[in-house]
């Protein structure tokens, strides 16, 4: 052992030009391809993640467009019964999988260090590898697009129709091997936020001060690391029955097509949660900065965070009302689907009294948040309805459904989403957006969107199903599908004015400032566009409201946010204790590193090998897994400890 | 928007009940049997609430909105103040909303109290088996000599409970009739039961609504709520063998029909006995073909023989390759079995 | 550079100048460790958020055992109780296993001796090792397999599942040896060691669990 410094105690300091200066080159990525590939900067990544996102998001509606032309009217033939099963199977994955989840998790990724006064999430490498894994995931996905051979059987991919005997092609092993995938690189990424909180707030940042946004992650990671299994299980136990001869669905041999059911609803119901609850945290977290006042209810809103996600684990057999199950488990779980809404008053009506009680300025995102309210509402009113047992018997599997499912995904996570960027924009690029064009997004998207959706609720009422590729003309559903095919297209144009809005104000928006909607929380103490390092010191936070404590006059406590603790000797951030932050070691954070895009490039391998039945490729992959996993972990002498990951 | 493809069900848009109508054969706002009227009056109840939930919190929030709307710029700068403490919003809202959501979960389990069973022993079972894309229907009979298959078309008797054993044979579907009882899924592997009852008589329209595979859009089934006397003597003709063929052209198709249809199709009486497609023996006794998707008529008919894939890709029924005269013969000889 | 003193100091008078009370952190009068030691390092914690989802992965595989046992129409399982003559034993050497690297760690590394930091290690790997090679053989000796029928597809799931695991942990368990063989690990430091041991705990917790599920759960009927 040399005679490594292993302790040292923290200065506390002022932030100055020369320390900055110094930060930067310590905490700067290489520009260039090597600084592409080697970034762990979550900031970086973040960004990543939302810009992915909304490809997949576009993919997804042009995909969605498509299927709504085929329906404007009875009997058409734009596409064939292949084509529309695959496009509805691929428009479903893409916007569950590869939108709604990832361009939370990219909010989350930017967001989290910076409200929490941290420098960088607990395991930036691993953040780098959750990123990359994503992408590999969609792209692999997207390999069956061109080839005509997608997923077919549907978002939920039910056996026995996804079974080999009737659909011996590989789509279905895409959509298994790709969902396998894709959780891997979900469960990363939840395990990362769940550590990130334990150990990188800020000293003073106990529990009861973090954003509603970090408990909304909070809950949704953890149930994203208990529910991400059951799927990843089921789609292994149908990739062995479709290749390796086993018999967990094959009813032929008295496996239980049900069992799928099962595994999938209960991860398919807690991720409805995760895709929604750190969407509704950012609600909670900027509708106030336009009320100019703090969020109504702070504890309440937190608590109902918390306790929708824990009741989400105990309702999945909600999807599953009409497949003859006893009517005493349908009676428990009808009235449980029921309960989970009372959390959700909770926050509805905390939004409200916010508003109410404050004075609103209806700034663009301030209009989407509004909104949201609005249509999560009628999705939650709507849910409540199928929760009814004897009722969903008849609305379960109709347009209904689809109506309702819609206004929870867009109300309740394009909306918030839209929003957020247009609240965080400055931040992420040092501009503003133009609130012109934004206004005209706005009232597009709101009015395109009402008009497709809202007859969507009618015309299943009507009985039209779920997923049929045309009908009949006598069934009287020709009108109110024209409807909605013409609100979804006003919805697209919504949407395509907002990409639009992002374009031109990355360039030649007005310049932000650190702070220009005079909000609370930490993120908008430092300069826009964040620097690398995040703070120059690690600020002290003595509330809920760090940027607000003069105004609000409520303590004499006051945060100390450009005086705090010096760390720059290398790569280090402040780690604290689990509930009441208080200073607990240094953490020496990694380096830019490309192993985390080899791993994902590995892993991406071994699941080519397992889809072209190239068992040798796998092996190989998971061979090259293996190597970076040690060379990722060898221990650093110096500390003569591993920097675990 | 009447085509004259909107005038096929012409005979069947007659018989179904007016009201249902309105709102097209598949609507359940209006319903008729014990099986369903109670959740449509659950619907109505809880879509009523809902909306005025909806509207409700819309005029809340709207007047939370205009109630001391800031200027926009201006506005941002302004001091902030925790002014007023809103808390008994969530306390009131809370509270009432828990209120009508224990109203609702009561009446929503009366309800499936009500519709779990029917009210009274009923006297008929049918057996269903879905397949892709078509419904087999046997009708049990005691003695097991009365027991008969027919597709798609299921008769009932009016104002009796009847029970319907769901069968599964290939891949997941959920058999529904809107007006007349909520979805039940059919599971390979597994016997599901339902019931139904039918108040008046008429053609009640249901569809399968289960994604099951490219034709999931065509297949329809159709209950035919009749008068029991009316009932039974249904049930004795579907009884009958097929009459033996009364022409050359006739005893030609039957021949083709032999060696070329029996593989899959069954027609008591002539020796042909596959059981992969529909029981044809009483074809003509059906009001549409192909699981609902064409009327039956001698055009559709011929048209389905000659390219059932052009009609319904996708479909079991394979491409026959017939000659125009071996078509005419078979189209002639499917006509005679009434 | 600052003097930490002095800093704390300078804070404290310019905060009392302007008559605003510190927020109520204690300023780090300890010196901070460095780095991430034992407990205290992220991967300790990160560790425990891995064993959680796998520990999930597990209840949900022993949930699909027992549902599909649930449905089934004859005996389950189909072929009588499975036997004890081997997995008994086997449970006991895998607990012994964890024994071993329990002493490793708590007599080895804390007390910076390495000699039995080695030996724990290296038996633990060893009694590990023979698990896996019992378990070949109960799998070779098996009526059913994989293919056969669906008892044998979620028998050989749930036990392969398992010694995939078992694998990755002596894997693990030989990067341990490694890394101590070449004194990367002293008694204030030797975070990897505690974090692997979890892993190692877990894969033997989770084998005593699923050798209840398959084989002493079916003779309690």
């Amino acid at each position: 052992m040399t005679n490594a410094v292993i302790n040292r105690a923290p200065l506390l300091a002022d932030e100055t030009p020369a320390l900055r200066e110094r930060l930067a080159r310590i905490w700067e990525t290489p520009p260039g391809v090597r600084g592409f590939l080697s970034s762990v900067d979550h900031k970086k990544i973040g960004i990543r993640y939302i810009v992915t996102a909304f490809i997949f998001l576009v993919i997804g509606g042009l995909e969605a467009l498509l299927m709504r032309l085929q329906l404007a009217h009875s009997d058409l033939q734009i596409l064939s019964p292949q084509a529309y099963d695959q496009l509805f199977t691929m428009h479903g994955f893409t916007m569950i999988f590869l939108y709604a989840g990832p361009v939370l998790s990219g909010f989350s990724n930017y967001l989290w260090p910076l409200l929490l006064g941290s420098r960088d999430m607990a395991f930036p490498r691993l953040n780098a590898l959750s990123y990359w894994i994503y992408l590999l995931a969609g792209v692999f996905l997207y390999v069956s697009f061109p080839l005509g051979l997608s997923p077919d059987a549907g978002w939920f991919n039910y056996p026995p129709y996804a079974s080999a005997a009737y659909n011996p092609g590989p789509n279905i092993d895409f959509y298994l091997l790709g969902l396998i995938f894709l959780g891997i690189s979900t469960s990363v990424g939840a395990a990362n936020f769940v550590v990130s909180l334990l150990r990188t707030r800020a000293p003073g940042m106990s529990i009861n001060r973090m954003p509603i946004l970090v408990w909304g992650t909070l809950a949704a990671s953890i149930g994203n690391l208990l529910a991400i299994p059951a799927v990843s299980l089921g789609c292994i136990l149908l990739f062995m029955d479709r290749q390796m001869g086993t018999h967990f669905f094959d009813f032929g041999q008295h496996g239980q097509p049900l069992l799928w059911q099962h595994l999938f609803w209960m991860f398919g119901h807690p991720w409805v949660y995760a895709i929604v609850l750190p969407a509704l945290g950012m609600v909670s977290d900027a509708l106030p900065t336009f009320c100019r006042r703090p969020l109504v209810g702070y504890t309440p809103v937190a608590l109902a965070t918390v306790s929708t996600m824990m009741i989400g684990f105990g309702v999945w057999l909600h999807h599953m009302f009409a497949t003859g199950l006893p009517a005493l488990s349908l009676a428990f779980f009808s009235a449980a689907s029921m309960v989970i809404t009372i959390p959700s008053a909770v926050s509805t009506f905390a939004w409200i009294a916010t508003i109410w009680t404050g004075k609103p300025v209806f700034t663009t995102a301030f209009k989407f948040f509004a909104s949201f309210i609005l249509l999560f509402v009628i999705g939650g009113v709507s849910g409540v309805m199928t929760g009814a047992v004897p009722l969903d018997f008849q609305l379960t599997d109709t347009y209904f459904v689809v109506a309702h499912l819609h206004y929870v995904l867009i109300g309740i996570n394009v909306f918030p989403v839209v929003g957020a960027i247009h609240y965080w924009f400055p931040k992420f690029t040092g501009r503003m957006m133009s609130e012109r064009l934004g206004s005209w997004s706005f009232w597009t998207m709101f009015a395109g969107f009402n008009v497709a959706f809202f007859p969507m609720h009618i015309v299943g009422l009507m009985g039209m199903p779920r997923r049929i590729y045309t009908y009949s003309p006598e069934l009287g559903w020709d009108t109110i599908n024209l409807v909605s095919t013409i609100g979804s297209f006003f919805f697209a144009a919504g949407i395509a004015l907002f990409f639009w809005n992002v374009l031109i104000s990355r360039r030649r928006g007005a310049l932000a400032g650190d702070n220009p909607w005079n909000a609370a929380t930490l993120e908008w103490s430092v300069p826009s566009p964040v620097p690398a390092y995040n703070f120059a010191v690690i600020p002290l936070v003595a509330s809920r409201h760090p940027l607000w404590e003069e105004q609000l006059g409520e303590s004499i406590d006051r945060s100390s946010l450009r005086h705090g603790y010096l760390l720059d000797q290398g790569r280090e951030a402040l780690a604290t204790t689990v509930l009441d932050a208080q200073p607990d070691l240094i953490l020496e954070m990694p380096g830019d590193s490309y192993a985390p895009a080899v791993l994902a490039a590995a892993l991406a391998l071994v699941f080519v090998g397992l889809l072209t039945h190239f068992w040798w490729l796998a092996a190989c992959g998971l061979f090259a897994a293996a190597c970076t996993v040690a060379a990722w972990l060898w221990p650093k002498p110096e500390t003569a400890s591993p920097a675990l990951v | 928007m009447r085509s004259a493809a909107a005038q096929r069900f012409a005979v069947l848009s007659a018989l179904v009940t007016p009201c249902v109508c309105s709102a097209g054969p598949m609507s359940y706002f209006h319903t008729s049997g014990s099986a369903v009227d109670p959740i449509t009056a659950l619907g109505w109840g809880l879509g009523i609430a809902c909306l005025a939930i909806v509207a409700l919190i819309g005029v809340l929030l709207l007047a939370a909105l205009f109630r001391a709307r800031a200027p926009k710029p201006e506005g941002l700068v302004r001091t902030v103040s925790r002014s007023g403490s809103g808390l008994p919003w969530i306390y009131i809202g809370t509270g009432v909303s828990t209120v009508v959501l224990c109203g609702m979960v009561i009446w929503t389990l009366l309800t499936l109290k009500l519709v779990a069973a029917p009210h009274a022993a009923t006297g008929l079972t049918i057996e269903i088996r879905a397949h892709q894309w078509w419904w087999e229907i046997r009708y049990v009979g005691e003695p097991p000599a009365r027991t008969f298959v027919t597709a798609n078309e299921l008769h009932i008797p009016v104002g009796t409970p009847v029970s319907l054993r769901l069968i599964g044979d290939d891949v997941i579907h959920s058999f529904w009739i809107p007006a007349l009882a909520g979805k039940t899924d059919v599971i390979p592997g597994q016997t599901n039961n339902a019931w139904i009852e039918a108040d008046k008589p008429g053609v009640y329209r249901g569809q399968c609504s289960e994604y099951c595979g490219l034709q999931h859009a065509h297949m329809s089934a159709f209950v035919i709520a009749e008068p029991k006397r009316q009932f039974e003597a249904w049930w004795q003709q579907q009884l009958a063998p097929s009459q033996p063929p009364r022409s050359a052209q006739l005893v030609i198709g039957a021949e083709l029909f032999r060696s070329r249809c029996a593989a899959c199709h069954t027609v008591r009486g002539i020796g042909a006995g596959g059981i992969l497609g529909p029981d044809l023996t009483h074809l003509m006794s059906r009001n549409t073909i192909a699981a609902g998707t064409f009327r039956n008529s001698p055009e559709s008919l011929s048209r389905w023989i000659a390219n059932a894939q052009a009609l319904k890709p996708g479909s079991r029924m394979p491409q026959m390759d017939l000659t125009a005269p071996q078509l005419d013969a078979v189209t002639a000889f499917v006509q005679t079995l009434r | 550079m600052y003097c930490r003193g002095m800093a704390v100091a300078k804070a404290r008078n310019r905060i009392a100048r302007v008559g605003l009370k510190m927020p109520e952190i204690l300023p780090a009068v300890h010196p901070l460790p460095i780095g991430s030691p034992g407990r205290k390092s992220s991967g300790w914690y990160g560790m425990w958020c891995l064993v959680a989802t796998e520990a999930a992965i597990f209840a949900y595989l022993i949930f699909s055992y027992f549902y599909l046992g649930s449905q089934a129409d004859g005996d389950w399982p189909p072929m009588g109780l499975p036997s004890l003559r081997l997995a008994a034993p086997n449970t006991a050497v895998l607990l012994l296993s964890s024994l071993a690297l329990f002493w490793a760690e708590r007599s080895g590394a804390r007390r910076n001796l390495r000699g039995r930091l080695l030996l724990g290690l290296g038996v633990a790997f060893l009694l590990g090792a023979g698990f896996v090679l019992v378990q070949l053989v109960e799998w070779r000796d098996k009526p059913f397999t994989l293919h056969s029928d669906l008892y044998g597809s979620i028998y050989f799931t749930m036990t392969g599942f398992h010694l995939v695991h078992v694998v990755v942990g002596l894997g693990i368990l030989m990067a341990l040896f490694l890394w101590a063989l070449l004194g990367h690990f002293n008694h204030q430091r030797h975070a990897a060691l505690t974090i692997g041991a979890i892993y190692w705990h877990f894969v033997d917790a989770v084998w005593v669990l699923l050798f209840a599920v398959l084989y002493i759960v079916p003779r309690l009927r």
